[in-house]
C-alpha cells in the first residue's frame, strides 16, 4: 500500500507504527518541523496489522539516534525504528522510553519552579507509567499525563 | 546516612533511623530548654519570599539559641528581586552569605532547585502546595514525644489535604513508620492529591477517606486540623457548609478518647474553637513550641562540628 504513495529511501531512517494521526506530533518532537535540511515523508492512516492503522515517517539521509528517538515513544510507544542503508534495512528496534527524561515536555503545574521565566532550571520527570505515559516531575511532584504532552507538541 | 551538609527538601528523604537521632537531640534540648554556642561564627540565610511567622522566627530563633547569626530577606520588596534578579541569582548570592540556606517560595520545586545551585545546604521552609519537611519533622516529632511512637496509631487528618503542604508532608512522613490507619478527612473538593495517594498505595500503609468526622473521632489517637482556606472555593455556600461540619470544639471531642492529640500547624483561623486550648486534648501550641527545639536540632545536625 504505502509503495505505492511513497518510494523507499536509500539511506535514512523510517519510524514505523505511529498511533495514526501522531506523525506530526512526532516530527515536532524530534525537531523535524521546519527543518531546511531534512527531506521527509509522512504517511498517515496506513494499514496495520496490529494496531489498525498507523503512520510512517520516512527521513532520506539522516540517522536519528539515541535519546532523541527514545523520546518520541513519550507519544508512540510502539514505534519502531529502521536503519536504512543503501535500500537495506540493516538495523531496526523499538523505542524505549528511558526511566528518566529531561528537556523534552513542559510540567503540566503552572506554579512548579521549572515554568518559572528566566530561570535556569531544567524541566526533569521520572517516568512513572510508558504506556499511557505518565510523568512525575523532579521538582514539584506533580505528574504530567499523556494528554499534557500531547497538548504541549499540538499547541506550539 | 549522615546529616552533615545535607539538604532538606522532602520528608521523604528521610529515614526512620535519621528522624530517631534528629528526635534524640530535639528531646534533649526541649528537657534543657537548651541555648549554647555550637553554631558561633556560623550564619544562617532566611529567605522568606512568601510571608511567614511560625517557621521563619522559629528559625532565627532557633540560630540565635545555638550562637549562630542570621541574615534574613523576609520581603521581596526593597531588594534585588523586586528589580529582576531571579532566584537563582538570589540564592547563589546568599550562598556565599551563609552557611546554610533556609528558603520559602511560592512556586513549587524552588527549594530542590535552590538545593541544585548552593554549596551550602539547603532546608524547604515551604513550597508552595508541595513540600514542608521541617513542618512534618516537628508533627513526628511531637507525637514521638508525648505518646512515644507513632507506629500502631490511628491519625485523622482533617481540612484542606489538596493544597495544605503542612497535611501532605505530615501524611507522607507518617509512612515513615507504622501508622495502624490514617484516616483522611476532607470535603470531596480538597481531597488528597493523587500523586500522595499513589504514593500511600505504593508503599501500602493502610488509609481510609472520608468527608465525615464524626463516625471515626471515637477511634482517632491524634487528630491533625488543618485550615479550608475560603478562596479555594468556587461556590462560597459550598465554603460554609464544610467549614460548619469541620470545626473542633470540647462538645464535639466529648466523643473522643481521653488521651487523644489534637494538633494544628497552625496558623488556626476558626477550625478549632478557643474552648479546646486549655483541655487535654491541646497539643497544637506545643508542636509550635516544639519547632523551635527540633529546627535546633535539625541546624546542629546539618552544620555542628
Amino acid at each position: 500500500m504505502e509503495g505505492i504513495l511513497v518510494r523507499k529511501i536509500k539511506d535514512g531512517t523510517v519510524i514505523d507504527h505511529i498511533p495514526a494521526g501522531m506523525a506530526f506530533t512526532v516530527l515536532r518532537i524530534l525537531g523535524l518541523v521546519r527543518s531546511p535540511e531534512s527531506r521527509l515523508a509522512v504517511i498517515v492512516n496506513t494499514d496495520s496489522g496490529k494496531y489498525g492503522s498507523k503512520d510512517i515517517i520516512k527521513i532520506e539521509n539522516k540517522y536519528i539516534e539515541g535519546d532523541l528517538l527514545n523520546k518520541i515513544a513519550l507519544i508512540a510507544p510502539h514505534a519502531t525504528i529502521n536503519i536504512i542503508k543503501d535500500y537495506e534495512i540493516v538495523e531496526k528496534y523499538r523505542v524505549d522510553l528511558p526511566d528518566k527524561i529531561e528537556n523534552v515536555v513542559k510540567c503540566s503545574n503552572p506554579v512548579c519552579i521549572t515554568n518559572s521565566e528566566r530561570e535556569a532550571v531544567t524541566p526533569s520527570f521520572e517516568v512513572v507509567s510508558k504506556e499511557p505515559v505518565r510523568l512525575k516531575c523532579t521538582y514539584c511532584g506533580r505528574y504530567t499525563e499523556f494528554e499534557d504532552i500531547i497538548k504541549q507538541f499540538t499547541e506550539k | 546516612m549522615s546529616w552533615k551538609g545535607r539538604d532538606v527538601i522532602n520528608i521523604l528523604d528521610f529515614s526512620r533511623e535519621d528522624l530517631d537521632l534528629l528526635f534524640q537531640l530535639a528531646n534533649r534540648y526541649a528537657d534543657e530548654d537548651y541555648r549554647g554556642n555550637d553554631l558561633e561564627n556560623r550564619m544562617a540565610a532566611l529567605l522568606f519570599l512568601e510571608p511567614s511567622t511560625r517557621t521563619m522566627y522559629s528559625f532565627m530563633s532557633a540560630v540565635y539559641r545555638l550562637g549562630g547569626k542570621p541574615i534574613t530577606l523576609s520581603k521581596t520588596e526593597a531588594s534585588s528581586i523586586a528589580k529582576g534578579e531571579t532566584f537563582g541569582d538570589t540564592i547563589r548570592m546568599f550562598d556565599s552569605y551563609s552557611d546554610v540556606i533556609i528558603v520559602r517560595d511560592r512556586r513549587e520545586g524552588a527549594a530542590k532547585y535552590a538545593a541544585d545551585i548552593a554549596e551550602s545546604p539547603v532546608i524547604n521552609g515551604g513550597d508552595g502546595a508541595h513540600n514542608h519537611p521541617t513542618q512534618a519533622m516537628i508533627d513526628l516529632f511531637t507525637i514521638t514525644r508525648y505518646r512515644g511512637s507513632v507506629d500502631g496509631l490511628k491519625v485523622g487528618v482533617l481540612g484542606d489535604l489538596k493544597y495544605g503542604r503542612a497535611a501532605a508532608s505530615f501524611i507522607l512522613g507518617l509512612t515513615i513508620y507504622d501508622p495502624d490507619t490514617i484516616y483522611l478527612i476532607s470535603p470531596e473538593s480538597l481531597r488528597l492529591k493523587k500523586e500522595v495517594r499513589d504514593y500511600l498505595d505504593r508503599v501500602g500503609v493502610k488509609y481510609f477517606e472520608t468527608e465525615d468526622l464524626t463516625d471515626i473521632l471515637p477511634e482517632l489517637d491524634v487528630l491533625y486540623v488543618t485550615r479550608i482556606q475560603k478562596e479555594r472555593f468556587p461556590d462560597p455556600l459550598e465554603y460554609e457548609r464544610v467549614r460548619g461540619s469541620y470545626k473542633i470544639d470540647l462538645s464535639i471531642l466529648s466523643n473522643a478518647k481521653d488521651d487523644l492529640m489534637v494538633m494544628h500547624p497552625l496558623p488556626r483561623v476558626d477550625e478549632i474553637s478557643t474552648d479546646v486550648d486549655n483541655s487535654k486534648y491541646q497539643y497544637y501550641f506545643k508542636q509550635a513550641h516544639n519547632g523551635v527545639y527540633l529546627r535546633m536540632a535539625l541546624l546542629k545536625l546539618i552544620m555542628g562540628d
